[in-house]
């Protein structure tokens, strides 16, 4: 095993690594992402090594269990290079068939994609209606690499970025790159990411963090640990050139207990980078000493809040606190701690590496580079999607997410979880934008975005979130707290045909005081699905209350 | 239980009352559920008051504070699993295992507790045993489910 000790010495043995690989030769890429892990994609991957064993054809065909594809509806999912051949809904049976026709170069085509309307085959990822009006930039090397293999990153030109910044910018430089590139945070806020590291780089104590928030509460967003479990080197690559321009000297990575290969990808990930040199003393010879440790939630949405999350990091009880000095200044043991979302730290080695010009060539006016989505809810295929930021949500829903399921028409998009909103389908030529999204009502919060059928119910819907975030409150304030109760009470009354004249009213009343009086967002925006309801829903609401317990 | 393994769990932070939250999750991990006696040598090994240890064990929704049964049983109440029907499939699995949320039967055979979101959108709505995916599944598909567990 190497261990670098200088940037040249990287750099040969990336080329030593390219020499003895074959870009020729044949490779079964088997997605073990969350839904296809769930579809027991681990069995077809396990027929697949047995099958190469039996046939001895381990020097012509390579085989390699990856991270999410994306196209989850569809999984397990294979995609075969050269030429990203997908194959959808493998199951082990097709195996020995899938590998025969590999090894002539030829494609099992009942395995491909079909229109559903009609009919038309799609053979390569390029052509595959999902793919195709996507901009992979984060995601799209998932397929190409093992999670648990650091070389498979290194071919992939993986640490490069560092390089190019410890050996060739000073961390004001790298720094000022990235506040060009306007990197704005992905966890759901939207602030610029170099504005936060500058803060933090300026707060006069001398020992500094920064940290992962690889937390991801947000009901239905997926897209953040399918980006640290299928590729946890380029997380780990954006939050070194971090910690650098930063000048911090430890790192977190403070990800969910829940999902066990998650937890091995990074545990691994963070042994090979310290064994290369990657992390600890002095690296690549730069001078730059950084280690990271690896944290977990245990199992509160509060947890991702940054306040509550470094008091968990400290070993006490995530309550967040009042941020009258942010915690870019006072975080983790009162040190400044920059703390971005798994997303954002993802975008760093790119940026660093091509350039602020070209980021902000990608993106709408004000938000810059792609946007991971995860889509689900009522949509025909769900799974995870990278657009340019600025992409209208017609092409989501439609070109690539292909529409309603079963039929159905559109009635709302939900965006944001919990603490998110809904908008009616009419609005679907707007574009995905941080800003643009915020003003009509639906944040675009992480990035889970849901379809909703028209036969949801909306007061259904409220009440059911409105449930979700009165579990998971932690209770230090009294108004998110109790406040939250009252909705939740009067919520589920108007859906059990109990409710009163002057619902809407008490409702409005109560998302204002809880609104202003919570400390964290998680009370703060608490009424925030309820207001889009208000916006665009009324009437649902006004019907129910007035007609009793039938929905329609 | 692994009462050595606790111990060694406990001996590996013993002075470091910052890993106090990674200690009981281990303990927890290994043990499925946190006894008295063992959050006492933690609060003493970590030098943490015991009351402090209680806080954190009783305010996380991971740790448990009564023995569980040998099969935990999920229901994604995710957002996606809740509008493609996750509550017709918690109640058949109430009606099944006579449990409701958070309640382990006599013979400490199943936990049941919901939970969200892990992420498996794509498959929901969804039914988890043991850490198992059954994804996509419907009410009537549960009971066969639950008969392959003993």
């Amino acid at each position: 095993m190497p261990k670098f000790q200088s940037a040249a010495e990287l750099q040969n043995f990336r080329a030593e690594l390219l020499g003895a690989r074959d870009p020729a030769r044949p490779c079964i890429a088997v997605c073990a992402g969350a839904a296809c892990d769930g579809l027991d994609s681990a069995a077809v991957a396990a027929a697949f090594l047995a099958e190469v064993d039996r046939q001895q054809l381990g020097n012509k065909v390579g085989v390699r269990t990856t991270g999410c594809h994306g196209y989850c509806e569809k999984g397990p999912n294979v995609v075969v290079t050269p030429g990203d051949i997908c194959y959808f809904e493998v199951s082990p049976v097709d195996v020995p068939e899938i590998i025969a026709a590999t090894l002539k170069g030829e494609v099992v085509e009942r395995l491909v994609y079909k229109d559903p309307a009609t009919g038309a085959k799609a053979l390569h990822m390029q052509e595959v209606p999902f793919y195709k009006h996507q901009t992979r930039l984060l995601i799209g090397d998932n397929p190409k690499l093992d999670p648990m293999k650091i070389d498979d990153y290194l071919a992939l030109g993986g640490y490069a970025a560092l390089v190019k910044a410890l050996t060739t910018m000073s961390p004001e430089q790298v720094l000022a790159e990235v506040k060009k590139a306007n990197l704005r945070g992905r966890g759901g806020g939207g602030f610029p990411a170099g504005l936060k590291w500058e803060t933090t780089r300026n707060a006069p104590e001398k020992t500094k963090y920064v940290i992962v928030n690889g937390h991801e509460g947000e009901s239905a967003a997926f897209m953040d640990r399918a980006m640290l479990t299928g590729n946890p080197h380029k997380v780990l690559e954006g939050l070194i050139i971090g910690a650098y321009a930063i000048g911090a000297q430890k790192g977190f990575m403070y990800t969910r207990h829940d999902m066990p290969l998650l937890e091995k990808h990074v545990r691994n990930a963070l042994a090979q980078a310290a064994e290369y040199g990657l992390l600890g003393k002095n690296i690549l010879g730069s001078g730059f000493d950084f280690e990271c440790e690896l944290h977990f939630d245990v199992g509160i949405f509060v947890s991702g809040e940054s306040s509550a999350l470094m008091r968990s990091i400290e070993g006490n009880v995530p309550e967040p606190r009042p941020k009258y000095i942010r915690t870019s200044v006072s975080g983790i043991w009162d040190k400044p701690s920059n703390l971005n979302n798994v997303e954002t730290w993802a975008n760093v080695p790119q940026i660093i590496e091509k350039g602020a010009d070209w980021f902000t060539s990608i993106g709408s006016e004000k938000s810059k580079g792609t946007k991971l989505v995860s889509l689900s809810g009522h949509v025909v295929n769900s799974g995870i999607v990278e657009v340019p930021m600025g992409t209208p949500l017609r092409t989501l829903v439609f070109d690539i997410g292909g529409g309603v399921r079963d039929g159905k028409t559109l009635k709302a998009i939900h965006f944001g979880g919990a603490m998110g909103g809904s908008i009616p389908a009419d609005l679907i030529d707007a574009p995905l934008d941080f800003d643009g999204m915020s003003k009509l009502g639906a944040p675009i919060g992480a990035g889970g975005l849901l379809l909703m059928d028209e036969d949801t119910d909306m007061v259904e819907v409220a009440r059911y979130l409105m449930d979700f975030l009165t579990k998971e409150s932690c209770g230090k304030c009294v108004p998110c707290r109790e406040g939250m109760a009252q909705m939740l009470q009067i919520l589920t009354g108007i859906t059990e045909g109990q409710g009163q004249a002057g619902d809407i009213e008490r409702l409005q009343d109560l998302i204002e005081v809880t609104g202003v009086a919570s400390l964290c967002a998680l009370g703060k925006t608490s009424g925030d699905p309820l207001k889009s309801m208000f916006r665009y829903f009324k009437p649902d609401y006004e019907a129910r209350i007035a007609g009793g317990s039938d929905p329609k | 239980m692994g009462e050595e393994k606790v111990s060694g769990i406990i001996e590996k932070y013993r002075g470091q009352p910052s890993s106090l939250i990674h200690a009981l999750v281990e303990i927890q991990h290994e043990n499925h559920w946190l006894p008295r006696e063992v959050m006492h040598q933690v609060a003493d090994a970590l030098q943490v008051p015991f009351a402090q240890v209680m806080q954190i064990a009783s305010f996380y929704k991971t740790f448990s504070l009564t023995p569980k049964g040998r099969h935990e049983v999920h229901v994604c109440t995710g957002m996606t699993c809740h509008l493609r029907g996750a509550a017709k499939l918690q109640a058949k699995v109430e009606e099944l295992t006579g449990l409701k949320d958070g309640q382990t039967d006599a013979d400490a055979k199943f936990t049941f507790a919901t939970g969200a979101c892990l992420g498996s959108c794509s498959i929901a709505p969804e039914l988890i045993v043991d850490g198992k995916h059954y994804g996509r599944m419907t009410p009537d598909k549960v009971e066969g489910v639950l008969k392959q567990y003993e």
